[in-house]
């Protein structure tokens, strides 16, 4: 053995794991999936009293070694093979005080098979509230273990732990029960065939759905098929072992726990009656929903805008101060602009789980499921989805993070697939602007502006489709047998402080650095792409923009944009009480001023349209034509897949208004023509826009967090060729029968 | 199971291959009790009181636990 002790904590949910876990580990925690499937896997180290250290692994809760999830099976695999390298030296089997009989289920199960376990017993800060007594001494001597009570919130009982855990040796093993007495003909033929195997770990590797290697399961399955000839036989072996488990652990409690009836009845059921009620609970339900989206649509966009003009900023002062050239340029507008990107998303990601972290702590979650289930389960939805549905309408990639908390795996992934349909905030600016363009200001609906009735329509279809996409999604996907569903109610708790803010803390860091890894990288690929381009018109952008500029005068774009400037200066001015000749001279001052600049986005304006990215938007024309688009906004179709809200700064770009000021750039967009004669944006395009924004998965950041939760390229990828081709036929429907 | 809300019962013997293994680890043996604690809004998920254990089970699984309502007596 390695002079690092490898401990395991097990324990059944809703027992306090993951606060004893970070208790033992602290910031020391490494937080990860487990190789191929979606587990998340968390180990940490501890230091133990004589300077031995101990890794921690925090495995994932259940009740049972007969697993019935992908988490559980884990942990049966883990424990039935010495040779994997998580397998644990010690067990720390982690139970709560007032479920304590539930708890010993488990316990029994790994004792059986001759793992070393140390019991701890959780929050026995509640005992006295419960009326719950305990003899410690004689529950060790029965279940044959050493007992460590625990209270992670007045942070008792962990000092002991770690005593007993640098003394491994001093932890009894062997099994607590005569697992042969389930069934004495098999289990006898058994032990003649493998002399050397723990029986209980045959038995387990036999009767479960695992791919262990550390038995030999050909020779184990011949000799089952003698006694054990249908499903039936098996369940009524398990059912025997279920009764004689409880019976052992019912004769050792005898005497040694105690629950007075009275006290035990707590809070619980009176809370209950109100947050689960049919008119209440639901009213406290989507007030909550309210305030969370109200923290992540609102409260988070001003730390939002602060990071953007930092991150400006800083981007400007790299442009100033370095010497010109293609590094400070990769550098100022790629690397920097790049993970702004990135560091844009931690406010509403912080927001989000902050209140995640409080409803799962305090237990109320288990509530929201209840309520939810039936309204969710037809679409093949958890209870649970209905967060990050309703998060994504502010934006997907706190949302899909938040699916982490629904445990049927079928379930989350239908979730994280249909969550980018959800209306986020990005796809807002993009709206506006179109429907100030084809949408008339004048009329209403039943005294509803036709302006306030599309974008109500925007938001109603993308509810819509993402309902509608989960229930052929729940029909497509095949999973292995049926899930059971089976949800513990947990008793209330008052959160703890410091595990609502790991839990913010590690899923701000899992996304900055997994998923910003591929922002990043994507962010500097659309950057060269966007401004380089090997042609003569590329390079010699300057100096063609100067000659047609000396010869037929500024863009429309660009006069557009200067007299709004103009204009607005000179309010300014004159609001300030300037004089006449004074003004006369500013005038002639800022127009100068201004025909500069306008020049200067003139030429980036051509360069854009001559990069890469431009030669690609005039390349996919052909493409796009027939949904009502022309290369212009082919160019802001592959430039906002970054972000779906650069598509208006695109066309700024590209228009050469410069400015990010709604007014200039609509008043451009609505001068431009097609070549027909009529305006670019009308009726017909606007909306086939609109519905192209609406369904295509224009954000390559949703695409890096969905690669980082589903742990493939698979399902991100599946996901952007199917929205992408949904979005282009109805795009394509809609112009056809519009125009 | 035909409880009514608030009700509680003693669980009748069963064949076993109707309940799902981890009914019974939790608690669902003959002879346990359980107590209906509260029916969803919408009927459906129902939450039980089995053994101890706090938990929602659907309709669907409830119907196959077969059970033998206690009376309670009544309170003077």
């Amino acid at each position: 053995m390695s002079n690092t002790l490898t401990v395991a904590l097990i324990g059944n949910p809703n027992t306090g794991k993951s606060s004893i876990f970070n208790q033992l580990t602290g910031l020391s925690q490494k937080v990860g999936n487990y190789p191929g499937i979606t587990v998340e896997k968390k180990e940490g180290q501890c230091k133990l009293p004589g300077g031995k250290r101990a890794r921690i692994v925090d495995l994932p809760g259940l009740y049972s070694l007969n697993t019935s999830s992908m988490d559980e099976r884990l942990v049966t695999e883990l424990l039935l093979d010495p040779k994997d390298p998580n397998y644990p030296d010690v067990v720390v089997l982690i139970s709560e005080v007032e479920n304590l009989k539930r708890n010993l289920y488990l316990f029994t199960q790994i004792k059986d098979l001759g793992i070393p376990v140390l019991l701890a017993i959780n929050m026995i800060d509640r005992m006295s509230r419960k009326g719950i007594t305990l003899e410690v001494a004689s529950l060790e001597k029965k279940l044959d273990t050493k007992i460590v009570l625990v209270s992670t919130r007045r942070g008792e009982g962990l000092d002991r732990l770690k005593e007993i855990l640098a003394d491994p040796a001093s932890l009894p093993r062997g099994p607590i029960m005569d697992i042969g007495r389930v069934a004495p003909d098999y289990f006898g033929e058994l032990k003649k065939a493998f002399p050397e195997e723990d029986l209980y770990r045959l038995w387990l590797s036999s009767s479960q759905d695992t791919n262990t290697t550390a038995v030999d399961l050909g020779a184990l399955e011949a000799l089952k098929s003698n006694f054990i000839k249908s499903e039936e036989d098996l369940k009524k072996l398990q059912h025997r072992e279920t009764a004689l488990r409880y019976q052992k652990i019912n004769e050792a409690l005898k005497g040694a726990y105690g629950v007075d009836p009275e006290k035990a009845k707590g809070l619980r059921a009176s809370i209950d009656r109100i947050l689960t009620h049919k008119v209440f609970g639901y009213l406290i339900f989507f007030a909550l929903l309210l305030l969370i989206f109200q923290a992540i649509f609102e409260w988070s966009s001003y730390p939002m805008d602060f990071i953007d003009a930092q991150f400006a900023a800083a981007s400007e002062w790299i442009s100033e101060n370095f010497p010109p050239g293609m590094l400070t340029d990769l550098l100022a507008e790629g690397i920097v602009a790049g993970i702004g990107g990135i560091v844009i998303f931690v406010p509403q990601i912080a927001f989000l789980f902050l209140f995640i972290a409080l409803l799962e702590e305090s237990g109320y979650m288990s509530r929201v499921v209840f309520l939810m289930d039936r309204v969710m389960r037809p679409f093949g939805l958890s209870g649970k989805s209905v967060v990050p549905l309703i998060s994504g309408n502010a934006c997907a990639i706190p949302a899909i993070m938040a699916t982490r908390t629904i445990e049927n795996w079928k379930e989350r992934l239908i979730t994280i697939l249909v969550t980018p349909f959800t209306t986020c905030s990005a796809r807002l600016p993009v709206y506006l602007i179109l429907i100030a363009l084809v949408i008339p200001e004048e009329g209403s609906f039943m005294g509803i502006g036709y302006q306030a009735l599309t974008l109500l329509a925007l938001y109603l279809i993308g509810t819509g489709m993402a309902l509608l996409s989960a229930l052929v999604l729940d029909k497509l996907l095949k999973t292995k047998g049926r899930t059971l569903f089976l949800l513990e109610m947990p008793a209330y708790r008052l959160p703890l402080l410091k595990n609502v803010g790991l839990t913010v803390w590690d899923k701000t860091m899992s996304f900055v650095l997994g998923a910003g890894k591929i922002i990043l990288a994507i962010s500097i690929v659309l950057w060269f792409l966007g401004s380089h381009g090997s042609s003569e018109n590329f390079d010699r952008a300057e100096e063609i923009v100067g000659q047609r500029i000396e010869q037929q005068g500024l863009a429309t774009g660009s006069l557009i944009n200067l007299q709004v400037q103009l204009d607005s200066r000179r309010e300014d001015a004159l609001a300030q009480g300037l004089s006449q000749a004074r003004l006369r001279d500013s005038l002639q001052l800022w127009t100068q001023e201004l025909e500069q600049t306008a020049k200067a986005q003139e030429i980036a304006g051509y360069k854009l349209e001559h990069s890469y990215i431009g030669r690609a938007g005039k390349a996919i024309e052909p493409l796009v034509r027939p949904l009502g688009y022309d290369w212009k906004i082919g160019i802001a179709l592959i430039t906002s897949f970054a972000a779906r809200e650069v598509f208006v700064g695109t066309l700024a770009t590209i228009y050469s208004v410069g400015s990010e000021d709604e007014e200039p750039i609509k008043a451009r967009m609505a001068a431009d023509i097609n070549e027909a004669g009529q305006p670019l944006f009308n009726l017909a395009t606007g909306v086939s826009l609109m519905l192209f924004y609406a369904f295509a998965m224009q954000c390559m950041s949703t695409l890096a967090i969905v690669q980082r939760e589903t742990n493939s390229w698979k399902w991100p990828l599946a996901q952007f060729v199917f929205m992408t081709i949904l979005a282009y036929i109805v795009s394509f429907a809609a112009y056809q029968i519009l125009s | 199971m035909d409880l009514m809300q608030g009700q509680r019962g003693t669980i009748r013997e069963f064949s076993e291959h109707n309940l799902p293994v981890k009914l019974m680890e939790l608690g669902c043996l003959p002879g346990n009790v359980l107590e209906l604690v509260q029916i969803a809004p919408l009927k459906d998920p129902i939450y039980i009181n089995l053994n101890g254990n706090h938990i929602a089970i659907r309709r669907s699984l409830a119907a196959l636990i077969e059970i033998d309502i206690i009376v309670e007596p009544q309170a003077p």
